[in-house]
């Protein structure tokens, strides 16, 4: 495409608005308007200089502005959709079949199109991920087009502008004075003194101030960038990790998320407050809360498997660390953190007594591990329970057998083989809590006696690699928002014409009324024509640029 | 003679405008397809971190199982491995575990191998759930759970079907039926 030669010689790209040297107007809309948009300096935005081939076109698409706001609205949107029924992750099922079912029994037909389209599990959906992707596109995009070409443009302005430029800016002012060198000479002092920089050049001023502010939106941009590539990195095995685990006091289990690594539940310790100890210090805010836990800790020790072992494999497992997990103190390893969240209490063991049913004469105790249960507990002079079968979360009979509903003890029921020197050949028994059955009259019982509790820690493990990455994304982002909005870019022209006649013209982004006040400075030490401000409203919005946030 | 000049300048002009549009054109491809394979990466990537897929290689483990065997998937190389995890409690487990019995002996000969690993249950019930359906494959109990994390197993039975050489043919979540057992176990069946 054509490059457009402006009058004073400089060859402008195409779609150029104002001569990007002397400030001519180049397009006939701008030659006929009052004051010129000076929006990009009225230079030629990439997008709008090819528009050829298929990369150009899908190039140009994301480069526009109005694209970019109807992507960030379309975020908004079903963002806003995702929170009307809970997320997948609050969904008390793990199996997709029970997910979907779930959806459906609560919320009907609404529910079964929130969960075929992925709304369910929105962060994690295609079309989420590509909408943010395609927004991470349009800003990069957008802002490449127009940073370049601002930059090139305000790096080639010429100190002295054509008039028909002067004339065109909102603020323009026009008239003769006594001693137009005198004048100019004394405005490029008080320039100075307002911290201008002032190039003087062929009886001309061009006075700037704050030009690095108008790089402020392509900062807080290359923040965003930075924000969303280190979400990316998530992605990434080994940058990101949010699981938990229930853990059992005496278990040892793998660490979820971080292979290779092995924990162990010594103890947990949770101890309240309690209103009559403590009154003096929280007996109002027991009171008040109920419960206040003075103690709420897991003492564990952290396992690693020597390098080159296979999943199962322990025999090499080594002590790390031994650490008491607390509240806001987590275990920390290899970028690790394990945090206290959680408890639970669950049956440990149960003791029983073997009675005879007539004489009520014990022959002894016995405690069965409810996590490890031995077979056969010996009670001496010949006596000795054998348990045949046990179900912790005993649910009724199902074919004539006994079922249990999960592998957790949270019901037990056992079967004993009771022998005695009375019975050698053993008596069969089913206990189950409150319930008992035999098969034939028996002559003895298992008769339960107590119950002990265990705790099993509630754990959150988390790693995450991209932390201080998204930590600097936030600080360039800020960096730009300060950067555009605290400082404002001034420009002021002042020249000579004819005779004593001399033109005085200014642009600002943003503040006029600064810019005002201090082109009044100027104009009353140096004794300027006047000017008129032709938009007399602080319209503070009208001139931001690249603000599509 | 200057006009000569002049076309000379032009056509070097020309020839510079295209290099310069050619190199652009360049740049925005290579940045687009950048950010495109962003995106694709991160679709593929999320929520899916930690399965594996068929055609992988099979995590390698070693467990002892219940007759105090060392159960090492390496060492069933170049045999093919039915590999069932299972509870006690689960329902289409005990569907299943018949057709299995009756499977391994028929396929054991034909170099086709069922191992089963264990979830959350103890030991005597294991052993008291072995007995009861008389099974005679290799049962191991996974009790730190690592090995249902590097298959990254979910509901239960989960069954992982490996070929002779420890790749992955297919998982399947869920009973099977006879039929399908059988059809598993022919696929990895070393010639």
């Amino acid at each position: 495409m054509s490059k457009i030669k402006c009058q004073c010689g400089h060859e402008n790209p195409f779609g150029t608005v104002l001569c990007e040297q002397c400030g001519r107007p180049q397009t006939e809309e701008a030659k006929k308007s009052e004051t010129v948009d000076m929006r990009y300096e009225g230079s030629a935005r990439r997008s709008q200089t090819y528009k050829r081939s298929i990369i150009d076109k899908i190039w140009n698409f994301f480069s526009s502005v109005k694209i970019g706001i109807s992507i960030i609205i379309a975020v908004l949107v079903t963002s806003a959709i995702g929170t009307l029924f809970p997320q997948k992750l609050f969904v008390p099922f793990k199996a997709e079949a029970d997910i979907a079912a779930y959806y459906e029994r609560l919320y009907g037909i609404v529910g079964v199109i929130y969960y075929k389209l992925n709304f369910h599990d929105m962060y994690n959906s295609w079309w989420f991920i590509t909408l943010i992707g395609m927004l991470g596109t349009s800003i990069i995009i957008a802002s490449v087009d127009r940073v370049v070409p601002l930059y090139k443009s305000l790096k080639q302005q010429r100190t002295k502008r054509h008039p028909s430029f002067m004339k065109r800016q909102r603020v323009y002012g026009t008239g003769k004075v006594e001693d137009a060198d005198e004048s100019l000479q004394k405005a490029a002092e008080k320039l100075k003194d307002l911290r201008y920089n002032v190039k003087i050049e062929d009886g001309a001023i061009l006075a700037e101030k704050n030009r690095f502010s108008r790089w402020g939106p392509y900062v807080n941009h290359t923040g965003l960038i930075i924000f969303l590539g280190a979400i990316l990195l998530r992605g990434i095995p080994g940058f990101y990790v949010d699981d938990s685990l229930w853990i059992r006091e005496g278990e040892t289990l793998e660490i979820p998320g971080a292979p290779g690594y092995y924990l162990e539940n010594k103890a947990f310790t949770l101890e309240n407050y309690s209103a009559e100890e403590d009154e003096e210090v929280f007996g109002k805010a027991i009171e008040r809360a109920g419960v206040i836990a003075k103690e709420f800790r897991t003492d564990v020790a952290l396992y690693k498997n020597a390098e080159g072992t296979v999943a199962g494999q322990t025999d090499n497992i080594e002590l790390e660390k031994e650490y008491s997990i607390i509240v806001n103190k987590p275990l920390t390893f290899d970028g690790y953190s394990i945090f206290q969240m959680d408890y639970r209490d669950e049956l440990k063991s149960m003791k029983f007594q073997l009675t005879d049913k007539e004489t009520e004469d014990s022959l002894g105790e016995f405690v069965v591990d409810l996590t490890n249960p031995d077979r056969i507990y010996d009670l001496g002079d010949g006596v000795s329970v054998e348990l045949k079968d046990y179900y912790p979360d005993y649910g009724g009979f199902e074919n004539g057998e006994p079922i249990s509903k999960s592998p957790a003890p949270d019901n037990p029921a056992f079967i004993f083989k009771m022998i005695t020197p009375e019975k050698p050949d053993g008596e069969m028994s089913f206990v189950a809590i409150r319930q008992t059955l035999e098969v034939e009259e028996n002559r003895y019982k298992a008769n339960f006696i107590s119950a002990e509790t265990r705790n099993i820690s509630g754990l959150t493990i988390r790693k995450d690699r991209t932390l201080y990455l998204l930590l600097l994304g936030g600080i360039v982002f800020m960096i730009g928002v300060i950067q555009g909005s605290y400082w404002n870019h001034r420009r002021i022209w002042i020249q000579k014409a004819e005779g004593n006649e001399m033109l005085v013209a200014s642009h600002t982004n943003k503040n006029w009324y600064s810019l005002k006040r201090e082109m009044n400075e100027v104009k009353d030490y140096a004794g300027l024509p006047k000017y008129v401000d032709r938009e007399d409203t602080e319209s503070e919005f009208d001139d931001r640029e690249g603000d599509f946030k | 003679m200057s006009k000569i000049c002049q076309g000379g300048r032009s056509m070097s002009k020309a020839a510079q405008m295209a290099k310069k549009k050619k190199k652009r054109l360049i740049i925005r491809t290579v940045v687009l397809l950048l950010l495109l394979a962003a995106i694709i990466f991160s679709i593929t990537m999320k929520g899916t971190e930690k399965t594996i897929s068929i055609g992988d290689k099979a995590p390698d483990f070693e467990l002892v199982d219940l007759d105090g065997n060392k159960q090492r998937l390496s060492d069933y190389r170049g045999k093919g491995v039915f590999l069932n995890f299972w509870g006690s409690w689960c329902p289409p487990c005990k569907v299943e575990m018949p057709y299995m019995e009756k499977l391994s002996k028929e396929f054991s000969d034909k170099g086709v191998h069922i191992v089963t690993l264990n979830l959350k249950d103890t030991q005597l019930k294991a052993e008291t759930f072995r007995d009861q359906y008389g099974l005679t494959f290799p049962i191991a109990r996974d009790t730190d759970e690592s090995v249902r994390r590097a298959y990254n197993v979910l509901p239960l039975p989960t069954t992982i079907i490996i070929n002779k050489d420890g790749i992955i043919e297919d998982i399947i979540p869920g009973g099977m039926t006879e039929e399908a057992i059988r059809t598993s176990m022919e696929s990895i069946q070393p010639e």
